[in-house]
């Protein structure tokens, strides 16, 4: 009896409280790992600008990639690549139209130590065990790693002293643990600490990160959706993505 | 067999290996624990107890990042790995060696001691009417006896292992031949799309999952019939 009892209080409450939740409006947003930090700040401004609130979910960018084409009930996706989001768009899992360059992603390369990283020589002199990166197939910022040492013609002799994070917030770990003593990180992720050493790497050694945001196909008639990514693109936003290390995009 | 890459070799050699070593150790280091656990009484055994069974509650993450500083130069796994020069003992197979034995430590030691309980007082004492020493006795009548707990325990333990998934891939740094599993390769083919890769793991996991449980089965039925 008394289940029945808690089942149809629940019941109440659900009625009672379900509409006004609805009202106040809720976006499931898929975030690449590297966006961490800005998409948690980004979040509460837009909470406190619309008071709609925003889900975030932080992953690999593959890792998203797959579980959206699985149905997964993202809204938005902010990923740290252009690549997924246009084929989104092409296989009618994201809004044709929607999809725009919210940051470009700034690869670093990072120690705890404050002496060990100096610029591109730390890498030649590889008196380091362990390299940190993310895995390059599934996360931008570990092709970007990986096209670095290529540029510099030192990935071969690199390669056996890597180790590879699942995404780049693992890539990060592996070094604030000190189980790496160096990694190739987002500057996202370091550029509100002074603790260190690290070299950001010149755009001339990678291809720039488009990090491109796209509303999904099950995000189309959600307003809060629609609105955080309107956010987004907004001067607020703007400020917080620019304090993080990234670049922007000219136009906009 | 081509249609399976060279890497998913790998993968399989370093996954059976990582389970083998994994059970060997843990035989040895379990039994003398069981022993203990199955002869004494007490709240240091119930103590004693809880601690060995913790790992089948623990998420893995929990037992991940532990081992994660614990492995690394801030811990005791930084001192060890200082005497051969290196700095931690994550993304090696030593680090992962480690992380089994304590992720896999109850499958091996419940099921032996269980058999040592099961067997009771009573084979031990004759023995020592018999002027066994108890040491001879232990490797004479109650390992004999205790046979289908470690045959049971070292099929679970195996089997634990080649599934083990969290803690790989905290400590891993999913590196090809040394930290890179079976289950992290999947995942690894899962988050990179490739589907016919993720599906050839995956299916044969399933399998040998289903047989490893055939087997525990047919151990405790074969003896559960000889039983006296």
């Amino acid at each position: 009896m008394t289940g029945w009892r808690i089942l149809a209080a629940a019941l109440v409450a659900i009625a009672i409280l379900g509409p006004s939740a609805a009202r106040a409006g809720k976006a499931h947003i898929a975030v690449a790992a590297n966006f961490t930090e800005p998409a948690k700040e980004i979040g509460a401004a837009f909470k406190a600008a619309t008071g709609h609130e925003a889900v975030l979910s932080f992953g690999s960018s593959g890792q998203f990639y797959t579980q959206i084409r699985q149905e997964a009930p993202f809204e938005a996706f902010l990923s740290a690549d252009d690549e997924r989001p246009k084929k989104l768009v092409e296989e009618g899992l994201a809004i044709a139209g929607s999809r725009f360059t919210y940051a470009l992603g700034k690869l670093v390369l990072w120690s705890r130590d404050p002496g060990l990283v100096k610029g591109e020589e730390t890498l030649r002199a590889a008196r380091f065990d362990k390299l940190s990166i993310c895995n390059p197939v599934a996360a931008p910022y570990g092709a970007a790693a990986v096209e670095t040492m290529k540029s510099l013609s030192l990935y071969d002799a690199l390669k056996p002293k890597f180790v590879e994070g699942a995404n780049i917030s693992q890539a990060f770990q592996f070094v604030a643990t000190g189980n790496a003593e160096i990694g190739f990180v987002a500057l996202s992720q370091v550029a509100n600490d002074a603790k260190g050493s690290r070299w950001v790497v010149p755009q001339e050694l990678y291809s720039p990160i488009l990090q491109d945001a796209t509303l999904l196909r099950k995000g189309a008639d959600n307003p809060a959706a629609i609105a955080f990514l309107a956010f987004l693109r907004g001067p607020q936003a703007r400020a917080i993505i620019i304090r993080y290390g990234y670049d922007l995009r000219e136009k906009e | 067999m081509d249609w399976l890459s060279s890497e998913i070799w790998i993968a399989i050699r370093l996954t059976f290996t990582l389970a083998f070593v994994t059970t060997v150790l843990l035989l040895v280091v379990g039994t003398p624990l069981a022993w203990k656990l199955a002869r004494s009484r007490g709240r240091w055994t119930d103590i004693a107890t809880a601690v060995v069974a913790m790992p089948l509650v623990l998420p893995p993450t929990v037992l991940g990042f532990y081992l994660l500083l614990a492995l690394g130069p801030g811990g005791p796994g930084g001192w060890i790995a200082g005497l051969w020069g290196a700095r931690t003992l994550a993304f090696t197979f030593e680090g992962l060696v480690i992380g089994s034995v304590v992720y896999s430590l109850p499958f091996v030691v419940q099921p032996i001691r269980n058999a040592f309980e099961a067997m009771g007082e009573r084979p031990m004492e004759v023995a020592a009417t018999l002027r066994a020493s108890p040491t001879r006795a232990f490797w004479t009548v109650a390992l004999p006896l205790a046979r289908p707990g470690f045959l049971t325990g070292a099929v679970l333990g195996f089997a634990h292992t080649v599934g083990e998934f969290g803690i790989v891939l905290m400590l891993g740094g999913n590196i090809p031949g040394t930290t890179r599993t079976l289950s992290v390769a999947i995942y690894d083919y899962v988050e990179t799309s490739q589907w016919r890769e993720a599906n050839i793991l995956a299916g044969g996991m399933a399998a040998f999952a289903f047989l490893v449980i055939l087997a525990t089965m047919a151990i405790d039925k074969r003896f559960r019939r000889s039983a006296p």
